[in-house]
């Protein structure tokens, strides 16, 4: 079967074994997700790609010990998670860069310039990059990495009645910032 | 049937989920009758769907890693000791041990719907994909499908979970689409809506008629 098509659980086990190609493939599959992730954490492209390949290197040490309870994108992402939040930790007054700063920050807008945009979708994604690193971090699990209920709670480390009520409170804070800036969704 | 308020809030709650199709079938099945008897319901459901869209504009727009992130693994991976093999790194034994650990029922249903699903994605995508013949249009991997390669109009398409093979076929049929690229990472396609580029308002509208299709879990321009 060609390496391009394998599982990622079969890659794992090659990894494993010490398998580099194996190594090349499961990188090149799943490191943009996993780098997005990363930099909504720490902000910072740079340090996300330091983080990146910090986590891949953990793949690399712990292949032997993944046991498939979880999808490999899963322990990837608890894996991630976890490097960038100590990254942040290290280095708390770490700098954003410009680029990733206009990427994912948008607030020095005043109102009435977000309205001046007559665009709603661009006034959410200001709202999104305006919400707490708790509230983006489940957003962005469950709609762009589309983690199940327990997914989340496995990556997050939190029970998965807990990620209903966070998530219901990062939409809820959501439509408060929208609200605050002239756009009233009606709910909650 | 009625829905109490707990099974409401409990309804609402999932909607996130539903969206991003990651329910299972019975949860996803119970969430579309509720939607479809709960106006009100639907409506926030349409919500949900715009925040979806936009989460995942955003996360597109953040780029991919540079080469200097592989160069830099791979030194780090050269500087470990020496591996051994283990017995427990063996693939084959390492299936086995997988498929082994599932329960006969969830194997069973995982493999019947592991298959359809490839079944229905290769002939809906193969097919389209072979017919356009568009010079250069060739299969992207998903770390790489961010960028838009095609020309006209295009836009990205998550196609929803309950979506068949017939319906999507259809879909794109009726619309005059045509698949240029995908899945990525997040398991959207990339659609030519229009041969040129159209004006925005124009794009919109379009976008905003065709998120009306059951087929399309959500709809994104894609630049």
């Amino acid at each position: 079967m060609p390496i391009e098509t394998t599982s990622d659980e079969v890659l794992v086990g090659r990894i494993a074994g010490g398998d580099r190609r194996a190594m090349q493939a499961l990188f090149a599959r799943h490191r943009t997700p996993v780098f997005r992730f990363v930099v909504r954490i720490v902000r910072n492209e740079a340090a996300a790609e330091d983080v990146l390949s910090d986590v891949f290197l953990d793949v690399w040490r712990q292949a032997g010990t993944f046991e498939g309870r979880s999808s490999v994108s899963t322990w990837l992402l608890s894996i991630a998670r976890f490097k960038a939040l100590s990254a942040l930790r290290r280095k708390p007054e770490a700098e954003l860069d410009e680029d990733t700063a206009s990427a994912i920050e948008d607030q020095s807008d005043d109102p009435e310039i977000t309205l001046a945009k007559k665009d709603k979708g661009a006034a959410m994604r200001d709202c999104l990059n305006g919400l707490s690193a708790e509230h983006r971090e489940i957003i962005d699990l469950v709609y762009y990495h589309e983690k199940s209920v327990d997914e989340v709670a496995a990556i997050v480390g939190i029970p998965a009645a807990t990620v209903k009520t966070r998530m219901f409170y990062a939409r809820k804070k959501l439509s408060e910032l929208l609200k605050a800036r002239g756009i009233d969704r009606g709910w909650p | 049937m009625s829905m109490t308020d707990e099974d409401r809030s409990e309804i609402e709650d999932l909607l996130p989920w539903h969206a991003a199709g990651t329910l299972g079938a019975a949860e996803a099945q119970r969430v579309e009758a509720a939607l479809a008897a709960d106006s009100e319901l639907a409506r926030r459901y349409a919500l949900v769907r715009e925040e979806l869209a936009q989460t995942i504009a955003l996360n597109e727009a953040l780029g991919a890693p540079s080469p200097r992130a592989l160069d830099t693994l791979l030194a780090k991976i050269d500087a470990e000791p020496v591996r051994r093999p283990l017995q427990a790194a063996d693939p084959l034994a390492r299936i086995g041990e997988f498929f082994a650990s599932l329960a006969p029922h969830t194997l069973a249903w995982g493999a019947a719907a592991a298959a359809l699903v490839l079944l229905l994605q290769a002939g809906v995508i193969g097919g389209f994909m072979l017919k356009e013949k568009t010079p250069g249009a060739g299969y992207q991997t998903a770390s790489e499908a961010s960028k838009p390669a095609a020309e006209g109009a295009t836009v990205f398409i998550r196609f929803a979970p309950q979506a068949n093979a017939a319906a999507i076929t259809q879909f794109l049929r009726a619309n005059k689409l045509t698949i240029a690229g995908g899945p990525s990472a997040g398991g959207l396609y990339l659609v030519r809506v229009a041969p040129a580029k159209l004006p925005p308002a124009d794009l919109q509208h379009l976008i905003d008629r065709l998120q009306q299709d059951k087929v399309v879990g959500f709809i994104v321009q894609s630049e």
